[in-house]
């Protein structure tokens, strides 16, 4: 059976056909890589804007406080294969500004010793970018032995600069929320 | 070998008719090289899954036609064999598997084949007066990919999703995780990744060749400013599936791997973001949506202009509106995310982006209308296909532009709104062109003419059914009724049942369709190389009707004066 189609095509042509098909080919493999690459870029960008409501890091706060009073919410949840309790700070109510230490308490409840590691995330999401932990226990892993309970500090300050943002002229209250996970090797 | 000749440009002048050494039997449609042959399997596996996309969209609109829950817990009852509450559960779960089955099979089996695979398999070459496509076997190889992955997908149905007994994956056809991930530990789900994987294949091999097809292989004197719109579409479509497609391959790519593997980019417990998911799909997912419509508008407008008697209005406003809508269709992604907690600056710029997408759109509804004015316009079935196209596309256009404003999304997002919009623009705007370009070439793909009785009939049939399905459904997003639901409150009682009785309406109205066809095989009314008279000016009509099995080894030379 002579494949017709393919024998109408001069040489010339076939080079040219098989350049564009390469350029084609190469595109759509670049798409795929732009794809994964998308993953670490999507984190920076979050790191940096604060989007999906990222909080930042800080060493101190440099910028003063203002006369603006915001009140901080802490809120904790625990992943069901974890079984530890957590419980959140009581809320705080301060300056826009003001350095403020926390501490959440968590307990493992089981017998044997259990590795949780936790999530955050700050709640308006636009106010991410202005809720800055000075210190705390971001996703670093941690194990408790069996009844075992610690302290977990945070200390934090919000930007003042929250002020200059139009966007978050209504917000009185800013909700620092956690959630704990078993971590891979350590879950019960 | 002699056949070679035939190229060195010896204006011979009469057709190839000589050299059709046209294989026999199975061999010529499983081997084939043959752009038409293959369009036309395209066209034959569109319909087939169409038929099952259909049949389960009718299962859905049966459940919906009463409050309460009718069929699917008697389905669930009588397929995987469980009782009472259990079966209760498994029919709502099996609910949402139609739900995204019938999804996933109008996007990726029935409305892509028959546009990008059939139609422009098929019309692209002859168009553009090529012999073939560039690569004839890698065209084999696309189609034959597609088969094996609608199996995949049929599998898939019967795999366990959520849990034991709940067979298939239900979360809809933008596959969010983490309802995709730990929402669905069974198989299900990854028989529908690895589908969409060979499905994504077939798509990005097929636009590779029309792409290099149509960059090479024009008839000399043709430019690309010369070039049917058709081809142009073609050739729009084929960019944003090279740029859109290898997106959603590496986005489920993410998904197998989370689910399989261990990795954590879309586990928020590990430091990945489901959020991150969603952007990557609607990357995806948007310019999906142009790939469904813009090969239908190049139908569209060789429609409009042949049974106007007019070359199209505007040609260059033409060719660069779908351009410009493939273009602009990758920057407006976020539109279907406004309700994940974007900040209002990032509203405002995919507001204003998505609204700009109606300015192109709108040139080319009114290039169609212009277009129309003043020519001497005959009625035949295309045309009130063509016709019909442009009235239901411009109403899911204009639900469009509301959906648009993030404002009145926060509202309407996830509700029966969208449901309407966005069937409005693909089940009766693409399919609309779908059935368009059918009447239209039909004659030219087989030599035969249908009933235009018969062909008309299905129009008004179909037109008065969709409607009626689609159209109440804007009244019950509006009164709040949320999508992708088994159940619903007895207020929406009404026009539940009247866009249920125009599911049972289209229905006949696909009856009708498969009855013309079967009659005009039967009758074997010869149709002529050009039934549609002097407004027909593409290369296809030039051929006979249907066209040799090898065309155009004279190439034909496009003189200045030949209009688009």
């Amino acid at each position: 059976m002579a494949d017709l189609t393919n024998q109408r095509i001069d040489p010339a042509m076939a080079r040219r056909n098989k350049r564009v098909a390469v350029i084609g080919l190469s595109i759509a493999i670049g798409m795929v890589g732009l794809a994964y690459a998308s993953v670490p870029l999507y984190n920076i960008f979050c790191q940096v804007t604060g989007f999906g409501g990222t909080p930042g890091k800080a060493t101190d706060n440099p910028k003063g406080i203002i006369d603006r009073i915001m009140t901080v919410r802490f809120d904790s949840n625990v992943a069901n294969d974890l079984s530890w309790s957590v419980k959140a700070a009581p809320s705080i109510t301060d300056n826009i500004g003001a350095v403020d230490t926390v501490n959440y308490i968590a307990t493992n409840l089981s017998d044997k010793p259990l590795t949780g590691m936790a999530t955050f995330n700050v709640s308006p999401e636009r106010a991410g970018v202005y809720f800055n932990k000075i210190e705390c226990f971001c996703f670093t892993e941690q194990t408790l032995q069996p009844g075992e309970t610690v302290e977990m500090p945070i200390v934090f300050f919000v930007d003042p600069e929250l002020n200059d943002n139009p966007e978050l002229n209504t917000i009185k209250e800013i909700t620092l929320s956690y959630t704990f996970y078993a971590s891979e090797n350590g879950g019960s | 070998m002699a056949n070679t000749a035939h190229l060195e440009a010896h204006a011979t002048g009469h057709d190839a008719a000589h050299d059709d050494h046209t294989p026999k039997g199975w061999r010529r449609w499983v081997y084939s090289t043959n752009h038409k042959d293959i369009g036309i399997m395209y066209l034959i596996f569109a319909i087939v899954a169409g038929i099952v996309g259909g049949l389960l969209s009718g299962v859905m609109r049966m459940e919906l036609q009463e409050p309460g829950i009718q069929i699917f817990h008697g389905l669930a009852a009588m397929v995987y064999g469980v009782d009472g509450d259990a079966a209760l559960d498994a029919g709502k779960h099996m609910y949402n598997v139609f739900t995204t089955a019938h999804a996933l099979i109008m996007v990726f089996f029935v409305v892509m084949p028959a546009t990008m695979g059939g139609f422009a398999n098929y019309f692209a070459p002859l168009m553009i007066g090529a012999p073939d496509t560039a690569f004839p076997r890698i065209n084999n190889i696309a189609f034959w990919l597609l088969p094996p992955a609608f199996i995949l997908l049929l599998m898939s149905l019967f795999f366990e999703g959520t849990g034991p007994g709940a067979l298939g994956f239900g979360g809809g056809w933008t596959i969010y995780p983490p309802l995709s991930t730990s929402g669905h530990p069974g198989p299900a789900m990854d028989f529908a990744i690895l589908s969409l994987h060979v499905a994504g294949i077939s798509s990005i091999l097929g636009a590779i060749n029309l792409i290099t097809t149509i960059f090479n292989m024009r008839a000399p004197g043709m430019t690309l400013h010369k070039m049917p719109l058709f081809a142009w579409s073609v050739l729009v479509t084929a960019f944003l599936l090279l740029l859109a497609l290898p997106v959603l391959a590496g986005a489920i790519t993410m998904l197998l791997t989370d689910r399989n593997f261990g990795t954590a980019f879309f586990k928020p417990a590990e430091g990945g973001d489901p959020i991150l998911f969603q952007h990557l799909f609607w990357f995806f997912g948007h310019p999906e949506v142009y790939i469904m419509i813009l090969p239908g508008f190049g139908i569209i407008s060789h429609i409009v202009s042949t049974f106007s008697r007019k070359p199209i209005f505007g040609y260059m406003a033409m060719a660069y509106a779908m351009v410009a809508i493939g273009f602009v269709g990758f920057v407006v992604w976020a539109h279907h995310m406004y309700t994940t907690g974007l900040s209002l600056d990032v509203q405002r710029y995919f507001v204003a982006a998505t609204m700009v997408i109606a300015v192109p759109t709108g040139v080319k509804i009114f290039s169609w209308i212009a277009t129309m004015w003043g020519g001497s316009i005959t009625f035949r079935t295309p045309m009130l296909w063509a016709i019909g196209f442009i009235f239901l596309f411009t109403v899911g256009g204009v639900t469009g532009v509301v959906l648009a404003n993030a404002g009145a999304d926060r509202a309407l997002h996830d509700t029966y709104y969208v449901v309407a919009h966005f069937h409005y623009v693909l089940s009766l705007g693409a399919v609309f062109s779908i059935f368009a370009g059918w009447y239209y070439w039909y004659p030219k793909m087989f030599g035969y003419m249908y009933s235009e009785f018969l062909g008309k009939l299905h129009f008004w049939v179909m037109f008065v059914g969709v409607n009626l399905i689609f159209f109440p459904q804007h009244f019950l997003g509006l009164a709040g009724m949320p999508r992708r639901y088994i159940d619903y409150p007895d207020a929406f009682t009404l026009f539940n049942r009247i866009s249920s009785y125009g599911y049972y309406i289209t229905f006949f109205a696909m009856l009708i369709f498969f009855y013309a066809t079967w009659e005009a095989s039967r009758k074997k009314r010869p149709a002529g190389d050009s039934p549609w008279g002097e407004g027909a000016t593409t290369l296809e009509w030039t051929l006979s009707s249907p066209p040799p099995f090898h065309q155009f080894s004279t190439l034909p030379r496009i003189e200045s004066t030949n209009a688009h």
